[in-house]
This record gives structure tokens, C-alpha cells and sequence, in this order.
């Protein structure tokens, strides 16, 4: 709707606003967007506290001695330590600068030097990283937040944050770097805040928190199995009570590296993490900014182990959308990339479900979802997939595909629908002449079937259970049974 | 999937009988194996029928172990499974058979889906108070302590909500050991685990023993107010409303004081958010000495909290807590100990805090009476309607009604004007709508003076409002002002302006003047609608555009009854008559519609109804969908029409859209907005579609 309309030039907004709210009171949403884009919003964590201590330069760490260097090291990090109120653009200018430029110079220091990262230093490090990083995210001020239209808000401080993250990037990544000596500080308590600050709405920290995430994870072994299971609950929360995680694409996409390393056999945990989490993942509202990588996640799946080819289509199957097309055509575009990898055993096994589902696609009258699944007959692997199995799939195919042939408004669909009748007809001719000949018969025992169900349904109206009632009646008093069967 | 049960079930209803009329019930229950989800739907909710026919025997034999068997359906299947199930008591045999539907129950306690779940929950919970004392032992306690020690936390979660049921008829030895399996879920590995146990914390510790609240409880709830999952954490707090109305003042103090002055300064804001949602209940719950000595002073920090969720919320609070405080020293902490923080919120710098103090800061006044009233919360007022966001002023509005049994509403009147004159134009149609609908009682406490010198034209104006409801609310607004005012300064005031529209090239506002006429002509007496309102109506029969003449036709059957016969008679009936000729269809069907209520009212015979003609109903029209007779059901499409379009011509928008009739019109914009009308339709339609599927 508000797509349609063209953004009103920037230094017009306001005016037209106004105008447009003596029309009736409703902004359209392209104004009012217009109007908020740049937000920023500061972190929950200035609690009313007084002003800063104001900061001074320290000596460079390049001039200093190299004995003097560990002890400026570890100060400049205390320095850092300390946090500023960046939703107030005018307090501490001076400090905000010494901080950024000593952020600088440590992530400079650490990633140019050998040597640096010494055993001691690990401390301060970590301590300076948590001080700046870990905080409560604060409240959303757009609580209907579509990910897909609106700007995200983004963190107000970001030019200390970023330098933050740069270096300890820089950290993680240094040959000197030991984890060894590193897990006494990165433990499962930093992980699990770590995880938390993923639900951020700003996309420039979620970015680097996948990376520090994956550089953790391939470095710390300890904590392989916590990160999962933690990953897990955030996922189970995010399904089936709150539906609201801002990460869940960046931790995917680290699922997906993870995924790509599991030893075979697959480990039951691994399997059930793809059966209760991956799977009823499909169901969630916001799909669309996720489902590449989730998609992604799944098919390396079941390139490690193909037995759970069969699982995953049945589940898919199972939360198949209902009446979102966007959705629909998302889950054809997945059931395509596990197709291209599948199994000509596994196929046999999943055929007759998964056709009748697509069989429903093609006559979907959502010219978008019946073009989508009309393309598998584009697909050479699938193709010879359905070539072998013809004798099953034609009879699940023929009756949508003759119906639409003639019915469905969209002329490139019936024009799709010609090509792939014309395919299948050249893969059984006999069969799809059998099939041709008895659609009408087929039609009719069907529509006759529905008036029979009708009637039924009319006679269990009338179905006068008096008698059966009396008698439950006087062996139990049921009021509540009672009224739950007349009032149907 | 639902194919796999066995086979007997079907055959055996039908077969077994021989009776003719289960035959539906044999293919009811084949039905419930269907390939179709929406005819498995079905049969399901059907279910006691089935088990009625079958009779209590063959329901537990054979449709139970059916069931269970069908667990692996669709949710929305299950959903109504796990609902039916609840109420099946007594078709399987009454209390002493409850526990055979434990076994369904318990699958559909584990699946995923938290719908299903927690409809299985409620079942149970239903089922175990059918139960005896013996069974529940047996059967019932058995199924909590397989699902609390389930692999999967769905099963564990679903555990959390059946303690409570259970406990009050167990042995001491079982009790003993459920209160351990409810221990070990409240540190549970996953957090969903704990965020269910948390949540029935409270209900767990009503019905346990003193003793065991105290040993057992308090360090649970202790444990679980620290957890590192702030989720966790802010389901402690609502637990924390039942544990302290178990314990004594010093218990309170010693156990419970302490974690609850740490969740309220919680580094998480949802934490302290929940602290001041919950506040008048914990208030209540810990009694007036603690929560002099220690919420109060929570109190003042969520007040100034750092984050505007947190003060909103405990901006709400304000006036219930101080209701509540004890009588007796009241009026010194109010003014001591909140009213500082008050006069701060006024001008905070978020409008959900001030609107969410605006809204109950008026009924402080009926607590601190007069003289305080005027001296310190007046100037707080008089702020409020000036401030700049228009839910402030309103909420300070709405609920003048406090203030005025305190000191009169006259204090305020130099600055309500101005706010009133601001939000009555207020670009937002709601705001508006609701500061007309306290205009009535504004004009009660101003006097007619007043109102007549200031507020009169603003009640004018409302009535050409380009929002249908506004104009609808202003129409009825005067009602209400005439009831109270009289019909003589309805005369002089109101009547002639009402009647001045009616000569608007607008014809909109001419109807606005109908539909006036429509509303006051009751509360005006006969004298004033037969002399000055009728000749108008009357006039407005030959008006060019056919929503006028229909009602006109409407008004005269409103306005019949007020009338007398002489006036029906002379020059109602005439009118009535040559609209019943009209060339437009539902001019036609109003018009006769009319003409038969007012022969009646007449009980004359010659007037003539045509019974041969019938009135043609106007759903024959086949445009009829495009024209709209009724001007309230275009009200909302008009204003979204506006907005839709995204067209600053909303008002011609909104008129077009209402227009119907005389050919003329049907120009250009009338096709236009037969376009937008059918977007605006599908649109709808689709939104309908799409909002309830929970799925997708």
C-alpha cells in the first residue's frame, strides 16, 4: 500500500504531514517512516548515574618502552572501561574522543604487535569487552517493528561499540591468542550474554556478533555443546512463546557452518535439534528474513545423512502454510533444493505426500505458488526423478493438471501446465490416455461422494439420540456433556 | 497418519448394531481417518456424539485406544481433541473411569505445538477433580511424575500447570514427593521449564501447607528471582503476589522483602516493568506497614526510572496506590513521599508516561481533597491541558468528573477552553470524537451561559465534520444539550442553525440537518418539529440528490409520531405519496416504507398502500452494493478510502463514495471510487483470511 505511494522529498515531510492529517488523522506509514528513519536509540544501562569522570589522553603505547608497554596497556583498557551517554550528543565530548582514539590504538595495537597478548592481559581485556558490550537491550519504541518495511533503530553507541567488537575480533584472532588460558574469562556466562545481545535491532552489531560467535565457537571446544543447547532454547523461545528474536538469520547462518562440521554418525541430539527446532521453525510469521539460511541449514542436513530425507519432507508437509502464498512459494523453493539432493530410494518413499502437496501448488490459484511448483518440471534431476516413478506421481498430477489446463485465469500457468502435461503424456502415453478417459467418470464419483458426506451430515443433525441419552443420564449426571451435544 | 488406527472401529459401529440409525456414526468415525484435515476437524468435534452412540463400554475399549493412536495429527485436529476430551467424564463411564483418558491426554501434553498443550493441560486439570481420592493416586499422580520427568520439555512444561491439582487430595507421602518433582522443574536446564514453573509458583504455593511455603517455596521463588533469564525472572515477581499473601508480616520482612527489592531495582527493564504492572497487587498483598517502609521508596526509583516503560507503568499505579495506603496518615505520604515525583512526570519528556499519569492523576483530587486539590494538584492540571500531545489533555478531560466533586469544575474553566477548543480540532478524528462525547456533561458543569458564548460554535462545526461519526456524535451531542438546556433555548439557539443546512450546496450537511431533525425532534415536542422542522424536511422532498429524498422519507416516518393527524394528513401525506413515485428505486422503497407506518398511525383506509407493487427490495439493485443507502456503513470505508488512496481530497473522497443516485453523477470519480471500493473490499477480505491462521 504505502510502497505505492512515492516518498515525499525529505524537506517536505513535515508540511506534508500536516497536510495530510487534517485529511483524516492517519499519516499513510511512508510519512511517517519518512519522519523516523534516522533513530537511534541508547542502551538500558544509564541509570540516572552522575557525570563521567572526564578522561586524559595516556602516552602512546608506540613511544613507550617495551616494559613500560604491558603497564599503559592495561590502563588504556581500564580507560576504556569507563561508558558515556551517547543519547546525549553534547555531554563528554572531550572523553567520547579520548576513548575512540585509545580504541583505535589497542585495536591497532593488537592486530600489528606479537607478543602483546600476554597471559596477564587476558583479564583486562575481557573485563574491558564485557563492560562495553553486555547491557539490557532497551525496550523496542516501535513495538509492531516489521523487519521487513521499517529502518531498524539503531545503537547510539556505535562509534565506541564498533571499536569495541573490531578488537575483540582482533583479540580472537591473533596468533598469540591462547584459548587455553582464555576460557577462564570467556565462559559459559559470557557466551549466554553473548547470545542475548544477537536479539539487538541494530544489523551492524548483530553482524559482528555472528562473526565473534563463530571465531569462539571454533576456538573453545568446552563450549560446543553449551552454545548449541543455548542457541536451541532461544530458537524453542523464539517458535513458541515470544516469535520475536531479531538474530535468528545470524545464528542460522552460524548453524549452518556448525551443521557442516558434524562428525558422522549424526548424534541424536543433532537430529532432534533438526526434527523439533529446524522443522517447526517454517511455522514462524516472519520466515521471509530468515528462510535462505534456514533452508540452507536443512539441506546440509541431509547431505550428511540422507535417511532423514523422508522426517524432514513429513514434517514440511505437516506445517505446509494455509494461506500465506509468500510462505508457500518459500517452502517450494526448499522442497526444490532438498529434491535436487535427494536419494532415488528416499524419493520413493516421500513421493505420493509430496505430490498430492504439489499437485495442490500447481492448481493453487496464487499464479506465483502454481508457477513456482510448475517450475520443477524444469529441473532435469527431478525430472528423471519423476520419469522413474511415473506410474505413481502421473494419477497424483493428472486431475489438478487437466483442470487447471482449462480453468486457471493466469495464461502463462495454463501455457506452463501444456508443457508439463505434454512432458508427462511423452513419459506413459498409455497411462495418460487411461487417465484422460476416466477424468469425467473421476469427477463425478468425487462430487458424488461430497453430496453423499452432505447428507450424512444432515442425518446426524436429525439423528434423534434421545434414547442413548436417557439412558447415560441416569447412570451419570452430565450437564455439561449434555449441552455440548445439543447445542451442535 | 489417522489411517493407521485399527480398522474394527469403523465396521464395528456400523456392523455391530444392526441398527440402521448409527449408520452416521460409522461414517463419522471413518471420517476421522479422512485425508482431509478440515473433515478429520469435523468428526472430531463430534467426538461425543460418537462415544454417545457407542455407549461408555466400547468408548473406552475401543474409540480411546483409537485416539491415542491418532496422536500424530495435525495441530488443529489435536486442539479440538484435547477440548473434547476435557467433558468426557461421563461418557466413558462416569468418576470411576475418568483415568481412561489420561493416555490420550498425556500424548497431547507433550506434542510442540503450546496451543494443543495447553488445552491438554486444562483437560486434565478439568478431569482431575472428577477423579477420587483413591484414582488420583493411582492414575493421576503416576501421569504428572512421568511428564515431569519427561526427556523433552514440552512435557515438563505441561507438568508445571498440574501440581496444584493434584496436591490438596494426596497422601502426605505423595505430597512429600511432588513438592520434590516441582523443586527439581523450578531449576530445570531449559528456561522455557523454568518460565512454566515460575508462572504456577504462586498457584503451587496456595495450596500447600504453611510449613512447606516457607521451607520450600520461599527458597524457590528466591532462586528463580535471581535467575539469569530475565523472563524468568519477571514470572518471580507475579508469584510473588501469592507467597506474600500466605505469610505473616515477619516472615514477609525476613523471606520475602529482600528479593523483592532486588527485582525492583533489576538491571533488566522487563523485570522492573513487571515490579510496577504488579504494584497495587503486591501493595495489597504485603499489607500498609511494608509497603510504607519498603515499596513506597521502590515505588519513588520506578517513578524516575531510566527507561519510559518502566515509569508508564508505574505512573498507572499512582492513584491505586495511594488509594490504598492507610487512611490514617494518608494525605502526609502522598504529599511528602509521591507527590514530588508526580509534579516531575508532568513534564517528562515521553508522552506514554504523561498520558498514562494524565489518566489518573484527576482522581488523586477525591483522595487529598479540596484544599490540597487546589493548591498543589490544580497547577498540575492546568499544565496537563496545556501539553503539547493530545491524549494528555484528553485523558485530563475524560475524567473531569473527579475534580469537579471536589472543588468545581469553574477552577479549571480559563484553561479548558483553550484545550477544549485545541482537541475539538484536533487533526485525528478519534481524539475529536472523544471530546465531543464529554461535551454534554462540560455544558452541565459550565452552565448554558458558557456554553452558548464559547462552546456553542465548536457543537456547529462538528456537525459539517468530513467524518461521518463525528458528524453522527456532534447530531446526538445536541440531544443530549437540549435535555439538559430545554426546548426554549433549543429554539433560539440550535434549531435555526440545524435548519440553515439544509440550504448547504453540500449534501451531506443537508442530511446532517435530516438526521438533526431525526434526533431532536423528540426531545423538541411537537410544537417546534411541526412548525419549524417539518416545513424544512418537507422542502428538502425535491431535493436533486436521491440520498437526501430517501431520507426525507426516513425522517417523516421518525418525525410521524410527534406529529398530529392534521399535519400527517395535509402535507406529510402528499410528499410521501409523489416520493413513492420517485424514479429512484430505494426513494421508492423508503418512501412506502414510510407511507405504510404513517397509514397506520392514521388508520385510514384510503390511503393507499400498493400491495400489488411490491416494495422492490433494494438488494435487487444490482449497483445496490455500490450505494450505499446507509450512510454509517460508508462512514468507515470513506475514512480509510482517504487514506488508502492517499488522497488529500478526503472529503471528496468520503462524499463521493456516499453519493448515490441522480445519473449525473455517475461521472469519472464516481467510477474511481468504485475501483478504490473494490481494493478497499479485497483488501479487507484478505486481511480476514489471513489474521487467524495462527500457522502462517
Amino acid at each position: 500500500m504505502s510502497s505505492s505511494s512515492p516518498p515525499p522529498p525529505a524537506g517536505a515531510a513535515s508540511a506534508a504531514i500536516s497536510a495530510s492529517e487534517k485529511v483524516d488523522g492517519f499519516t499513510r506509514k511512508s510519512v511517517r517512516k519518512a519522519q523516523r528513519q534516522k533513530r537511534s536509540q541508547g542502551s538500558s544501562q544509564f541509570r540516572s548515574q552522575g557525570s563521567q569522570p572526564e578522561l586524559h589522553p595516556l602516552p602512546q603505547l608506540k613511544d613507550a618502552t617495551s616494559n613500560e608497554q604491558q603497564e599503559l596497556f592495561c590502563q588504556k583498557l581500564q580507560q576504556c572501561c569507563i561508558l558515556f551517554d551517547f543519547m546525549d550528543s553534547v555531554s563528554d565530548l572531550k572523553s567520547k574522543e579520548v576513548k575512540r582514539a585509545t580504541l583505535n590504538e589497542l585495536v591497532e595495537y593488537v592486530s600489528t604487535n606479537r607478543g602483546v597478548i600476554v597471559e596477564s592481559a587476558y583479564s583486562d581485556i575481557v573485563k574491558m569487552i564485557s563492560a562495553n558490550i553486555f547491557r539490557t537491550l532497551p525496550p523496542s519504541d516501535n513495538p509492531d517493528f516489521d523487519p521487513e518495511e521499517d529502518e531498524p533503530t539503531l545503537e547510539a553507541s556505535w562509534p565506541h561499540i564498533q571499536l569495541v567488537y573490531e578488537f575483540f575480533l582482533r583479540f580472537l584472532e591473533s596468533p598469540d591468542f591462547q584459548p587455553s588460558i582464555a576460557k577462564r574469562y570467556i565462559d559459559q556466562k559470557f557466551v549466554q550474554q553473548l547470545l542475548e545481545l544477537f536479539d539487538s535491532e541494530d544489523p551492524r552489531e548483530r553482524d559482528f556478533l555472528k562473526t565473534v560467535l563463530h571465531r569462539i565457537y571454533g576456538k573453545f571446544l568446552g563450549l560446543r555443546a553449551f552454545i548449541r543447547k543455548q542457541i536451541n532454547n532461544i530458537f524453542l523461545r523464539f517458535i513458541y512463546e515470544t516469535e520475536h528474536f531479531n538474530g535468528v538469520a545470524e545464528l542460522l547462518e552460524i548453524l549452518g557452518s556448525i551443521i557442516n562440521g558434524f562428525a558422522l554418525p549424526l548424534k541424536a541430539e543433532h537430529k532432534q535439534f533438526l526434527m523439533k527446532v529446524l522443522i517447526p521453525m517454517h511455522t514462524a510469521k516472519g520466515l521471509a528474513l530468515f528462510h535462505a539460511q534456514l533452508a540452507y541449514c536443512v539441506v546440509q542436513f541431509l547431505e550428511k545423512d540422507t535417511t532423514l530425507t523422508e522426517p524432514v519432507i513429513r514434517g514440511l508437509l505437516k506445517f505446509w502454510p494455509k494461506t500465506c502464498s509468500q510462505k508457500e512459494v518459500m517452502f517450494l523453493g526448499e522442497i526444490e533444493e532438498i529434491l535436487d539432493v535427494i536419494e532415488p530410494t528416499q524419493f520413493k518413499k516421500i513421493e505420493e505426500p509430496l505430490f498430492k502437496q504439489i499437485s495442490k501448488c500447481v492448481s493453487s490459484s496464487h499464479f506465483q505458488v502454481a508457477e513456482r511448483a510448475l517450475y520443477f518440471w524444469n529441473n532435469e534431476y527431478i525430472l528423471s526423478l519423476i520419469e522413474e516413478n511415473i506410474d505413481k506421481i502421473l494419477p497424483i498430477m493428472f486431475g489438478s493438471l487437466y483442470k487447471i489446463s482449462k480453468e486457471h485465469w493466469n495464461p502463462t500457468i495454463v501455457a506452463l501446465v501444456y508443457n508439463v502435461l505434454k512432458t508427462l503424456m511423452e513419459m506413459n502415453g498409455k497411462l495418460f490416455d487411461d487417465l484422460t478417459s476416466s477424468y469425467k467418470a473421476e469427477r463425478q464419483r468425487e462430487k458424488k461422494k461430497e453430496l453423499e458426506r452432505e447428507e450424512l451430515w444432515k442425518k446426524l443433525e436429525e439423528l434423534k439420540l434421545k434414547k442413548a441419552l436417557e439412558k447415560q443420564n441416569s447412570a451419570y449426571n452430565m450437564h455439561s456433556i449434555l449441552s455440548n451435544t445439543t447445542d451442535e | 497418519m489417522a489411517g493407521v488406527a485399527g480398522p474394527r472401529m469403523g465396521q464395528g459401529a456400523a456392523g455391530g448394531d444392526g441398527d440402521d440409525s448409527l449408520y452416521p456414526i460409522a461414517v463419522l468415525i471413518d471420517e476421522l481417518r479422512n485425508e482431509d484435515v478440515q473433515l478429520r476437524l469435523n468428526s472430531i468435534k463430534k467426538l461425543s456424539t460418537i462415544a454417545l452412540a457407542l455407549g461408555v463400554e466400547r468408548t473406552r475399549t475401543e474409540l480411546l485406544p483409537f485416539l491415542t493412536d491418532t496422536i500424530y495429527d495435525e495441530d488443529e485436529v489435536l486442539l479440538a481433541l484435547a477440548e473434547q476430551l476435557g467433558n468426557f467424564t461421563g461418557l466413558v463411564g462416569g468418576p470411576d473411569f475418568a483415568h481412561c483418558l489420561l493416555p490420550p491426554l498425556e500424548s497431547l501434553a507433550t506434542v510442540e505445538e503450546t496451543v494443543v498443550r495447553d488445552k491438554a493441560v486444562e483437560s486434565l486439570r478439568q478431569i482431575s477433580q472428577e477423579h477420587t481420592a483413591v484414582a488420583l493416586e493411582a492414575h493421576f499422580v503416576p501421569l504428572v511424575k512421568r511428564l515431569a520427568s519427561g526427556d523433552w520439555f514440552t512435557s515438563r512444561t505441561s507438568a508445571c500447570g498440574l501440581f496444584s491439582v493434584c496436591y490438596p487430595r494426596a497422601s502426605n507421602a505423595v505430597k512429600a514427593e511432588i513438592r520434590q518433582h516441582f523443586r527439581s522443574l523450578c531449576s530445570d536446564d531449559t528456561p522455557m521449564v523454568r518460565r512454566a514453573a515460575a508462572s504456577k509458583l504462586g498457584e503451587f504455593a496456595k495450596v500447600l501447607e504453611l510449613d512447606s511455603v516457607k521451607s520450600e517455596i520461599v527458597p524457590l521463588f528466591t532462586n528463580l528471582a535471581s535467575d539469569e533469564q530475565d523472563s524468568v525472572r519477571l514470572l518471580a515477581v507475579e508469584a510473588c503476589v501469592n507467597i506474600a499473601q500466605l505469610l505473616s508480616e515477619d516472615d514477609l520482612e525476613a523471606l520475602v522483602m529482600p528479593t523483592l527489592g532486588q527485582a525492583a531495582e533489576d538491571k533488566s527493564w522487563r523485570v522492573r516493568y513487571m515490579v510496577a504492572d504488579k504494584f497495587s497487587e503486591l501493595q495489597k498483598a504485603v499489607g500498609p506497614k511494608i509497603t510504607l517502609n519498603d515499596l513506597i521508596p521502590a515505588f519513588q526509583n520506578l517513578l524516575k526510572d531510566c527507561e519510559a516503560e518502566v515509569r508508564a507503568a508505574a505512573a498507572h499505579k499512582v492513584k491505586e496506590l495511594c488509594e490504598n495506603l492507610p487512611m490514617e496518615g494518608r494525605e502526609t505520604i502522598i504529599m511528602n513521599q509521591i507527590l514530588p515525583y508526580i509534579k516531575e512526570l508532568v513534564s517528562d519528556t515521553n508522552q506514554h508516561v504523561k498520558s498514562a499519569l494524565a489518566s489518573v492523576i484527576m482522581g488523586l483530587s477525591t483522595i487529598l481533597g479540596k484544599g490540597n486539590t487546589i493548591e498543589h494538584l490544580l497547577p498540575l492540571f492546568l499544565a496537563q491541558l496545556k501539553d503539547e500531545c493530545p491524549e494528555v489533555r484528553l485523558n485530563i478531560i475524560s475524567n473531569l468528573d473527579c475534580v469537579n466533586e471536589v472543588i468545581g469544575i469553574r477552577q479549571l474553566s480559563q484553561s479548558l477552553l483553550p484545550a477544549i477548543v485545541e482537541l475539538a480540532e484536533d487533526a485525528k478524528w478519534r481524539v475529536r470524537l472523544a471530546i465531543i462525547e464529554y461535551m454534554p456533561l462540560l455544558a452541565g458543569q459550565l452552565g448554558v451561559e458558557f456554553f452558548d458564548e464559547k462552546l456553542n460554535s465548536l457543537c456547529m462545526a462538528w456537525l459539517v465534520d468530513h467524518v461521518y461519526a463525528i458528524r453522527e456524535a456532534a447530531t446526538n451531542g445536541l440531544v443530549k444539550l437540549v435535555q439538559k438546556f430545554g426546548k426554549e433555548w433549543a429554539q433560539n439557539t440550535i434549531v435555526p442553525k440545524v435548519l440553515v443546512m439544509a440550504n448547504d450546496p453540500n449534501y451531506l450537511h443537508r442530511m446532517t440537518t435530516l438526521f438533526c431533525i431525526n434526533a431532536l425532534s423528540e426531545a423538541c415536542g411537537q410544537e417546534i418539529t411541526t412548525k419549524q422542522m417539518l416545513p424544512v424536511v418537507l422542502k428538502m422532498a425535491g431535493d436533486q440528490v436521491a440520498n437526501v429524498r430517501f431520507n426525507v422519507a426516513k425522517s417523516l416516518q421518525k418525525i410521524g409520531p410527534i406529529l398530529d393527524t392534521d399535519a400527517l394528513q395535509e402535507e406529510v401525506k402528499p410528499v410521501l405519496q409523489k416520493l413513492g413515485q420517485d424514479e429512484d428505486v430505494d426513494v421508492k422503497y423508503f418512501a412506502q416504507e414510510a407511507i405504510s407506518v404513517v397509514a397506520q398511525r392514521l388508520r385510514k383506509l384510503d390511503f393507499p398502500v400498493k400491495d400489488s407493487e411490491e416494495p422492490s427490495t433494494p438488494g435487487a439493485d444490482k449497483n445496490h452494493f455500490l450505494r450505499p443507502r446507509d450512510p454509517e456503513r460508508t462512514l468507515g470505508s470513506g475514512e480509510r478510502d482517504g487514506r488508502l488512496s492517499g488522497s488529500v481530497a478526503s472529503e471528496k473522497t468520503v462524499e463521493a463514495v456516499q453519493f448515490r443516485g441522480t445519473h449525473a453523477a455517475k461521472g469519472p470519480a464516481y467510477q474511481r471510487h468504485v475501483n478504490t471500493r473494490d481494493t478497499l473490499a479485497q483488501l479487507e477480505i484478505a486481511e480476514l483470511v489471513h489474521f487467524p491462521q495462527s500457522r502462517d
